[in-house]
């Protein structure tokens, strides 16, 4: 069995019932992509995955047991998540930021083992920010930040990553660095769970693909396998071609261009 | 940079320039309560001061010192701590300079208690101290309650709802104020402005006692006060039980503002200034609940030998008024130059 699943989970914040008899496996060494239209339940799905929001019904397996019953420091050391829009506290630095990652590992007579400085050190070499261990997170670019908050993740050494709309706010240069690092990360041997607004960026890094719609998953699996114009329709409501991506082969969603028919129909 | 210290499987961490600060801070606090010991209409100097608390002076000397002076700088030490360490966790989880309890209604909610003790149920004592804890944490739960939403509370919501609070606790206050007789009405207002004239070790001990379980408390939950400044969403998903901390955290705060607003009334300014000084001092980032305290317990030790030293006599609450007015409007005028808030 896989090590992160969810059953029949009813999601619903206060009285809004976002999904209902919603079941997921994420297949354990897999860079899991959920994609779907805004509002579908995606990134609730992630928040229910990292025990951030409690299922009104059923429940998020971790490892077989009901997640929400373990002590939460023993659940950080198996699960991390880069939320989508974290708190940068004032003035911190990035060395200090990263090794907040190691609280799961702390105790009140177990501040700072050479363990916690070991793999903070790791962290920040894996994203490429060692040398920008002592500036001022609030300083540096959108996309230096995202590295910075990946080390943190990176530091909690969980085998499974959820991250919740990554490339946010990014430009497309910094897109694609944080994927092409994530998907690194996915190939050391973690397990990846991540909300992605571009579909395409979901084909090009995803080895399993998760297609939400009105808080039910329409379609799952390889991208290659599942993504097809009329699923793209189904899921997004848009008429459009699919190629293969010259450069690495997987799926590319070519929107169609309505405007002729548009003006089409207007004469 | 911090430095650690290891045996085995133990680490501790530590800062030699907040370890360095308060130690210079907690100097300062003393070395001020020893002034207001020697201060009064018979003056003690410095040396015979510390030579009666060693029990090396005359029995004159020491009457005055240990029993009529000494538990007035022990309030202004204690309270001060109180102060520091509640206004360092209401920041910290407001996220914001300006949540300190006496701006959030807290320390306004125990004058309206008090005020009520004096003013309507003529209690003494005792039932002003009762009334104006139960005015902190009366006032506390209800800004809680109505900050609750959706399985928990914000450090926003609790912060605007708190100043919508203190306003409206305020104007009851001066109501309270306006109908009382003459020589009530002289007792409350000077029990508004903070004071430490006249405390005694009825007043010192209680308030010992209180921050011997409320400041262990709080400093047990510092780190992961330290940890929610990342977001809630980040800081439980690093196993930091969020909610439950935040409501631990909130008790101790009120707890500290409402034993210090007990023991020298409202004093403004302390729990506002003294996180941020510390802040500055100590060059970290994120709470750091003893150099609030310490840096509390020195301003309001300073403020109370300005206070003794002044030509006319002033209460300790209108010198900490002053110098807090002085770091607010610098404070705002920083912040605006900015451009941020």
């Amino acid at each position: 069995m896989n090590r992160l699943v969810a059953r029949d989970l009813t999601l619903a914040y206060e009285q809004r019932v976002v999904a209902e008899g919603l079941g997921v496996e994420v297949p354990d060494g897999s860079f899991t992509v959920i994609v779907g239209p805004n509002g579908c339940g995606k990134s609730t799905l992630l928040r229910a995955l990292a025990r951030l929001l409690k299922p009104r019904e059923g429940a998020v397996f971790l490892d077989g047991e009901p997640i929400l019953g373990q002590p939460a420091k023993q659940v950080a050391r198996r699960v991390g998540l880069l939320p989508q829009q974290p708190v940068t506290p004032d003035g911190i630095t990035v060395a200090d930021l990263v090794a907040r990652g190691r609280y799961p590992y702390q105790r009140l007579l177990r501040q700072w083992s050479r363990e916690d400085e070991r793999a903070v050190a790791a962290a920040m070499e894996a994203v490429g920010v060692t040398e920008l261990a002592d500036r001022v997170v609030d300083e540096l670019s959108g996309g230096q930040r995202q590295r910075v908050w990946l080390a943190l993740v990176l530091a909690q050494e969980t085998p499974i990553m959820l991250l919740d709309e990554p490339t946010t706010f990014l430009d497309i240069a910094h897109q694609i660095e944080v994927l092409d690092l994530c998907s690194r990360l996915h190939e050391e041997g973690r397990t990846l769970v991540a909300v992605l607004h571009d579909l395409n960026h979901a084909c090009r890094y995803a080895t399993h693909l998760i297609a939400m719609r009105g808080g039910e998953i329409v379609a799952q699996g390889r991208p290659s396998d599942i993504v097809t114009a009329e699923l793209v329709e189904r899921v997004f409501g848009l008429p459009c071609r699919i190629i293969d991506c010259p450069e690495t082969g997987t799926p590319l969603v070519v929107p169609a261009d309505r405007r002729k028919a548009l003006t089409a129909g207007m004469l | 940079m911090s430095r650690v210290v290891r045996a085995g499987a133990l680490s501790v961490r530590w800062e030699p320039r907040a370890a360095a600060v308060g130690v210079g801070l907690l100097a300062v606090g003393l070395a001020a309560a020893v002034f207001v010991v020697g201060t009064g209409d018979f003056p003690i100097s410095a040396p015979e001061v510390v030579r009666a608390l060693v029990g090396q002076g005359d029995q004159a000397t020491t009457f005055i010192v240990t029993e009529l002076r000494l538990p007035r700088a022990a309030v202004g030490l204690l309270a001060g701590l109180a102060l520091g360490i509640s206004g360092a966790i209401f920041q910290s989880m407001s996220r914001n300079p300006l949540g300190s309890p006496d701006l959030i209604g807290f320390t306004t909610g125990a004058s309206t208690g008090a005020l009520l003790q004096i003013l309507v149920f003529g209690g003494g004592t005792l039932a002003i101290a009762a009334g104006s804890v139960a005015g902190a944490v009366g006032t506390a739960a209800a800004v809680y309650a109505l900050s609750y939403r959706g399985g928990g509370v914000s450090g926003h919501r609790l912060v605007l709802i708190g100043v919508g609070a203190a306003a409206m606790l305020e104007a009851a206050n001066s109501y309270l104020i306006t109908r009382a007789e003459l020589r009530e009405a002289y007792e409350a207002a000077f029990w508004l402005t903070g004071s430490l004239n006249n405390r005694g070790w009825e007043h010192a001990a209680p308030l010992g006692w209180a921050l011997a379980v409320l400041v262990p408390l709080a400093l047990a939950y510092g780190r992961r006060l330290t940890m929610g400044e990342l977001g809630d969403d980040a800081a439980q998903a690093l196993g930091v039980p969020v909610q439950r901390s935040r409501a631990v955290l909130v008790a101790v705060g009120v707890g500290l503002t409402a034993v210090s607003a007990t023991a020298v009334g409202p004093v403004p300014f302390v729990a506002l200034v003294a996180p941020q000084l510390a802040r500055r001092l100590t060059r970290r980032t994120g709470p750091h609940l003893m150099s609030a305290g310490l840096m509390g317990a020195a301003l309001l030790s300073v403020g109370d030998l300005i206070s003794l030293k002044l030509p006319v006599a002033v209460p300790v609450g209108v010198v900490t008024g002053a110098l807090g007015g002085l770091y607010l409007v610098w404070l705002l005028a920083a912040t605006g130059r900015k451009g941020t808030t």
